[in-house]
């Protein structure tokens, strides 16, 4: 296997890991203050169709962006009615999320397009360009550095980049700063913050609303980066792949992009090689696609270490007397 | 000296603390009537009343977590309104609740300065909050690792990590819930001494507890509810225990329940070399051995969590361990596999579970249901092959809960909706009334009202009169030393040393209980 192989899984495993690493961020705000969140699924979906649809009518991938991530938005505010305001079930509202965005995208895709719920093709502004980082194509030519800047680091869209800035971002928002401690306090103990003086309620939305942000974000790149458009249940598990990540980085932010990047290399080398030859024994091409879906399943049967999940993780706060 | 400042200081100052007529209802419920008291700068007042008399919801008041329907709070003579927590904060009030509000997963550090940080950015707020805390654990006794994770942290000192909590927040009264049920002999006397720095610091305190010992060893001044009302305030010099029972339950109260002494017949119970280690690989019980005869009650003291509940789940027959345990001379298996509650009962153990709620009954069950479990299969309950006699079952459960006491002696009442004392009336009806030849009790008054303790002492040592053995584990010293006829002390898995109550006290106990042989 020669460099250029290896760059272009790696170039691929970048491509495909990016909206399981931003739903799995987006997971873990809400995880991490006390909002269960199985509806990242359902959100990522809603997002890619109307950043698809309305990156289709107004031609504007940016508008497109906007309508993706207000109908994110708008899902979380239901799931944190349902789980903060109502103490309803997480559970049950994430699967309610994941039903309607599931219904309702290929409903309304049917209806303005007729295409069977498919939006049409993006092209040209409809869609994320990908951006040549400075110097690419001058530094092209350097051995070993050369290809992995050109091939691996530059020429991606904008919404990778942002997924990756997001990392440290998160991590420096919930390790250094007040709001980052008041958060994760609010998922292993809200009594504490409650007789603290800070209301539970104000923080659990804060963190629902960025948990809606960043399935926005990864639904958009979906529909506007990854493809060109929008197809009936795009999403495709990936909502439930990045909570198995969010699991196997123990609820962290840095081990969640090698989590989420280890799922899309498995992806990318199962797109890349169709039977693998493993000197006599051929692993057909099913079982390769299948991979992810089979290291999700290992890792929520709790093979991967202990993994304790913040504590007050699914319960909605009631005040005691 | 001291006493001489403390009433120079209420000669001059205004009230640290002063409620005037606070009123609260919730529904038909009136829970706080027309309560007043003064609390004066830099001294220790008590409030103690029994569960369910209206502290809670008076600290609830204060606190800001509930409005009063009438009355007024005045701090240092200035009426002041406590919305929410966040002004009870603002006007000097902190509270250490029975349950602590820790985050388990935080430093020291973060627990304090959650919700007093100064600024967006974490760093300066732990800076200022690590050198504050080195003042405060030099001015009060109050030494807790600023890094140390708080969930690694004894009870002890995660109850100083609440204290530090409320006076890195500039608190001058401080209200502490219940404060030593959690917490060893030694422990407490380091509270003890902490409160009292406090109070020489001209800090105000107020201890909301149902420990008669307590509000007689610290404090200067207590308050008594019963149903919602102050029935008094008195100088803590002025009272005795018995006054103050009295003033709680609103009749005389045995404090001490008279007992003769015990005539053990043959061993019941033999207990050698019993191991047990746990699903986590960590050694539980490390080679118990001990005898309970007919008419007897042998006390295990111990600190709670030093094996002394894995081994009443072995003796009630749902634990598994190694060893030999026989029991009327016939040896219990101890796998686990072939023994159950059931197997246990049909040898004549009866068992009072130490967590009532969540082994001694199904809470939204019925009483009568209750009283049914784990002799369900009584033939006196079965009506033919198919049916149970409910009807049966139902007259038993009235006589039972008349006979024990239980109020109210509704038997199609749900258990959840019974107080702490008739809940364990409910358990005790059950498992003494089947006549064991032994009976398992595991903290058989915690959370139970000062009322009910007399009458739950009472039956104890009754079943022990009528020539039972009985196995009491409790964490309350108080009641090992006065219901045991032998005391066994439980130290990390193992038996510190057997002790006569004519013999020892709690300072020999406390000791053991500590680990010093």
């Amino acid at each position: 296997m020669d460099l250029a192989t290896i760059l272009q899984i790696l170039d691929s495993t970048v491509r495909l890991g990016t909206p399981l690493l931003l739903a799995c961020l987006a997971g873990l705000f809400s995880e991490r203050a006390g909002i269960f969140d199985i509806g990242l699924e359902g959100k990522m979906l809603m997002a890619a169709f109307f950043s698809g649809a309305v990156a289709a009518i107004t031609g504007s991938v940016l508008l497109g962006l906007t309508a993706g991530v207000l109908s994110s938005l708008l899902l979380s505010a239901i799931h944190g009615a349902a789980s903060i305001t109502f103490r309803g079930n997480q559970l049950i509202s994430g699967v309610a999320i994941n039903f309607l965005a599931s219904g309702l995208t290929v409903l309304i895709g049917q209806k303005w397009f007729q295409l069977g719920g498919r939006t049409p093709p993006l092209s040209g502004d409809g869609r994320f360009a990908p951006i040549t980082l400075p110097f690419a194509e001058t530094l092209r030519e350097v051995p070993v550095i050369g290809p992995i800047y050109y091939e691996l680091i530059s020429g991606h869209s904008i919404l990778v980049y942002v997924a990756f800035a997001a990392v440290p971002l998160s991590w420096w928002l919930l390790y250094r700063t007040r709001f980052g401690l008041r958060l994760r306090a609010v998922g292993e103990n809200p009594a504490a913050v409650d007789t603290a003086g800070i209301s539970v309620v104000r923080m659990r939305y804060a963190a629902v609303m960025i948990c809606g942000l960043l399935t926005g974000l990864a639904g958009a790149y979906l529909a506007t980066a990854l493809s060109a458009g929008f197809v009936k249940e795009m999403t495709a598990g990936r909502g439930y792949i990045a909570l198995a990540a969010l699991i196997f980085a123990k609820w962290r932010p840095v081990p969640a992009l090698g989590a989420t990047m280890l799922f899309g290399l498995l992806e990318a080398i199962a797109n890349r090689y169709q039977n693998i030859d493993l000197g006599g024994v051929v692993l057909p091409v099913q079982f390769m696609q299948a991979l992810p879906y089979i290291l999700t399943v290992v890792i929520l049967a709790g093979f991967i270490g202990k993994a304790t999940p913040p504590r007050a993780g699914g319960e909605a706060y009631v005040k005691e007397r | 000296m001291a006493q001489a400042q403390t009433s120079e200081r209420q000669a001059t100052a205004a009230p640290a603390i002063e409620l005037r007529g606070i009123s609260k209802a919730f529904g038909p419920v009136q829970a706080n009537k027309d309560i007043s008291i003064r609390v004066m700068p830099g001294t220790i007042h008590g409030i103690i009343g029994e569960n369910g008399a209206g502290k809670s919801t008076l600290m609830s008041i204060l606190y800001g977590f509930y409005k009063a329907d009438a009355g007024e709070i005045l701090i240092g003579g200035t009426p002041v309104q406590i919305p929410d927590s966040q002004a009870a904060i603002r006007a000097g009030i902190g509270m250490v609740f029975q349950h602590f509000k820790l985050v388990q997963t935080f430093t020291v550090l973060e627990n304090v300065v959650l919700g007093a940080e100064d600024g967006a950015l974490l760093r300066p707020s732990l800076a200022k909050a690590r050198a504050s805390l080195q003042q405060l654990a030099r001015d009060y006794e109050l030494e807790v690792d600023p890094d140390a994770v708080v969930e690694e942290l004894s009870v002890g000192h995660q109850q100083r990590v609440e204290i530090l909590k409320a006076l890195y927040r500039q608190a001058d009264i401080l209200i502490l819930d219940e404060p030593t049920g959690v917490l060893t002999p030694a422990e407490a006397d380091h509270l003890f001494r902490i409160l009292r720095g406090l109070r020489a610091q001209g800090k105000t305190v107020i201890l909301i507890t149902h420990k008669l010992r307590e509000i007689m060893e610290i404090t200067d001044t207590v308050s008594v509810m019963r149903r919602g009302e102050m029935t008094a305030t008195v100088t803590t010099a002025e009272t005795s225990p018995e006054q103050l029972a009295e003033l709680m339950v609103g009749r005389k109260v045995l404090l001490h329940v008279p007992k003769g002494p015990a005539n053990p017949g043959a061993v019941v119970l033999s207990v050698e070399d019993l191991r047990m280690v746990d699903e986590d690989g960590v050694e539980r019980l490390k080679g118990i051995s001990l005898q309970i005869r007919a008419g007897e009650i042998l006390g295990i003291a111990g600190v709670a969590g030093n094996g002394q509940s894995e081994l009443l789940k072995i003796l009630g027959g749902f634990g598994h361990g190694t060893g030999r345990i026989t029991m009327n001379g016939v040896p219990v298996d101890l796998t686990g596999r072939s023994s159950d509650g059931q197997t246990s009962r049909a040898q004549g153990i009866a068992h009072v579970p130490e967590d009532r709620q969540h082994l001694g009954l199904i809470m939204d069950f019925t009483a009568w249901e209750n009283v049914a479990f784990g002799y369900h299969h009584a033939p006196e309950y079965q009506k033919n092959a198919l049916f149970m006699d409910n009807a049966a079952l139902m007259a038993e459960t009235q006589a039972k809960m008349e006979r024990f006491d239980v109020r109210p002696p509704i038997p199609t009442l749900a258990a959840k909706n019974f107080s702490g004392g008739n809940q364990q009336k409910i358990v005790l009806a059950r498992e003494i009334e089947r006549n064991p030849d032994l009976l398992l009790v595991g903290q058989p008054t915690r959370g139970v009202d000062i009322g009910a303790i007399e009458f739950i002492h009472k039956q104890i040592v009754a079943l022990r009169d009528a020539g039972k053995a009985v196995l009491l584990v409790s964490v309350e010293l108080d009641e090992i030393l006065s219901l045991s006829d032998r005391i066994a002390v439980m130290f990390d898995g193992r038996i510190m040393g057997e002790r006569l109550p004519s013999e020892t006290d709690e300072r020999e106990l406390g000791l053991l209980m500590a680990g010093v042989a």
